[in-house]
């Protein structure tokens, strides 16, 4: 059962992780799209809270392992 | 040589404008090292001696000569268990280099790593081929006095009187305790590779520097660009201008050596060193050390009676906030950079186990064909997470150093 759980757990911090990501990134194309010429630092900032959503979701994923 | 230079040197200043940072710095790679290997024939026979002396080296294999009664079963990986236990294997740390094994003759092919343990009768040398690769505690080594085997990755001593090593039913040895090992296991080797390729391409690129040449030549071509990316696009605008420059050294010593060990992992030598946690939680705690040291007077008020709040709030706030800066970034980074290594190899290596775990559905052509489509395509994509996380690390030390060093204007 405990293996059960914990599975559903891992999928529903991915389906969590994945919401976040697809917000992220769309936001940030609409954002690229309208003002190009903000593109370099939109991606960055795209890129650090990608990584900071990938941190929380891992860590959850660790901590339910 | 000069078409070279302008080449370069227009892409760097064409950098600036360029949006996609990313991608260029990419491109920029990739140019300088095709006009390193095409134009420049000279740089690419040095390469070429230096690639042949490289794998000279690494070739002189050495066989452990595997003990026959212990090979009966054979070493053939066919079943989903055995393949998820081979996985697990390679993730871990090893006390040698395994490259493949001849069920026929049960012999390992590799070659061995020196073992240094400090056991209660003091320091103990020799090489790991003395295991003969064992890995479940059957191969006893004798020392002078002392008595060692090896199980699951650890170097347990024998008590005194006993021969053969005693499991509890959790395969926990009852009769011998673990030593100090202090050896040169393969991720403490893969990370003096890296240093000393560091070593050896930055000395390189310092000396051009100092005879007064502009644009570096060799394998400088291609740190320079990174080096400035590294300096430009995550230092400077976190930290800020004026105090950037004092961690630079930590920041381009992260960079590159996180960057390097990714790509040794992706060899087939089966480094695993960012994928290890210690070496992941060492590197964040670097991190910690220095942003907390280099804390400025307005860091540490905003961090512990933080202004414009109500009083009643502060110390709830301070807690938070400390929490937050001395376990939890430095916890996020390290498990980051960890998972995401390990997850890569995982994923790669049960991609090339398709070839098995398919065989009976596909056939052995389908299930090869799409294991190697699959596990190339994997690769491709790690070899871009390989920079993304090295540059990540970097990105969120310089942001949190930027948050520590920050000085607030009053208004």
């Amino acid at each position: 059962m405990g293996g059960t759980l914990n599975l559903i757990g891992a999928g529903l911090i991915v389906i969590g992780g994945g919401i976040g990501l697809g917000q992220i990134g769309s936001k940030a194309m609409e954002g690229i799209a309208r003002q190009p010429e903000a593109a370099g630092k939109i991606q960055t900032a795209m890129i650090i809270i990608g990584a900071l959503l990938e941190g929380l979701a891992f860590g959850a994923l660790i901590l339910g392992k | 040589m000069n078409k070279n230079y302008s080449i370069l040197t227009k892409k760097t200043t064409a950098k600036k404008v360029c949006s996609f940072d990313l991608l260029c710095t990419f491109a920029q790679i990739l140019e300088s090292t095709n006009s390193l290997l095409s134009k420049d024939i000279m740089i690419a026979k040095k390469s070429i001696t230096f690639i042949a002396v490289l794998v000279l080296a690494l070739v002189s294999f050495k066989s452990f000569a595997g003990d026959e009664g212990h090979h009966d079963k054979g070493n053939t990986i066919d079943t989903p268990k055995e393949i998820k236990e081979y996985i697990g294997h390679h993730l871990k740390d090893a006390h040698d280099f395994h490259l493949f094994s001849d069920n026929a003759s049960g012999k390992h092919y590799g070659f061995p790593l020196p073992v240094i343990v400090w056991t209660s009768k003091g320091l103990k040398t020799f090489m790991s081929s003395a295991f003969h690769h064992d890995d479940a505690g059957h191969i006893v080594v004798e020392k002078g006095d002392v008595k060692l085997t090896k199980v699951h990755s650890k170097i347990y001593e024998l008590d005194a009187g006993a021969t053969t090593v005693n499991f509890d039913a959790h395969h926990h040895p009852t009769n011998a305790h673990k030593v100090l090992d202090f050896s040169i296991t393969k991720s403490v080797f893969g990370m003096l590779l890296a240093g000393l390729l560091m070593l050896l391409g930055f000395t390189a690129l310092a000396r051009g520097y100092k005879k007064g040449k502009k644009i570096p030549t060799g394998f400088g071509r291609v740190l320079e660009p990174l080096v400035i990316y590294v300096r430009d696009d995550i230092a400077r605008p976190n930290i800020g201008e004026k105090k950037y420059r004092k961690f630079m050294g930590f920041l381009l010593t992260v960079f590159f050596f996180i960057w390097i060990l990714n790509l040794l992992g992706l060899t087939p030598l089966g480094f695993n060193v960012t994928g290890q946690i210690a070496v992941t939680a060492c590197l964040a705690i670097f991190t910690v050390i220095i942003y907390l040291f280099s804390g400025s007077k307005d860091f540490w008020a905003h961090t512990l009676w933080m202004p414009g709040v109500p009083v009643v709030l502060r110390p709830i706030l301070a807690v938070i906030e400390l929490i937050g800066f001395v376990l939890i970034k430095p916890f996020s980074l390290l498990v980051r950079l960890f998972a995401n290594m390990t997850a890569g190899h995982f994923v790669v290596m049960s991609l090339i186990a398709l070839m098995i775990t398919l065989k009976e559905a596909f056939g052995p052509v389908g299930s090869t064909g799409m294991s190697l489509v699959l596990a190339l395509f994997i690769s491709v994509i790690e070899i871009l997470v390989a920079f993304l996380q090295a540059f990540i690390f970097t990105m969120l030390s310089s942001l949190f150093i930027g948050m520590a060093v920050e000085e607030h204007d009053h208004h």
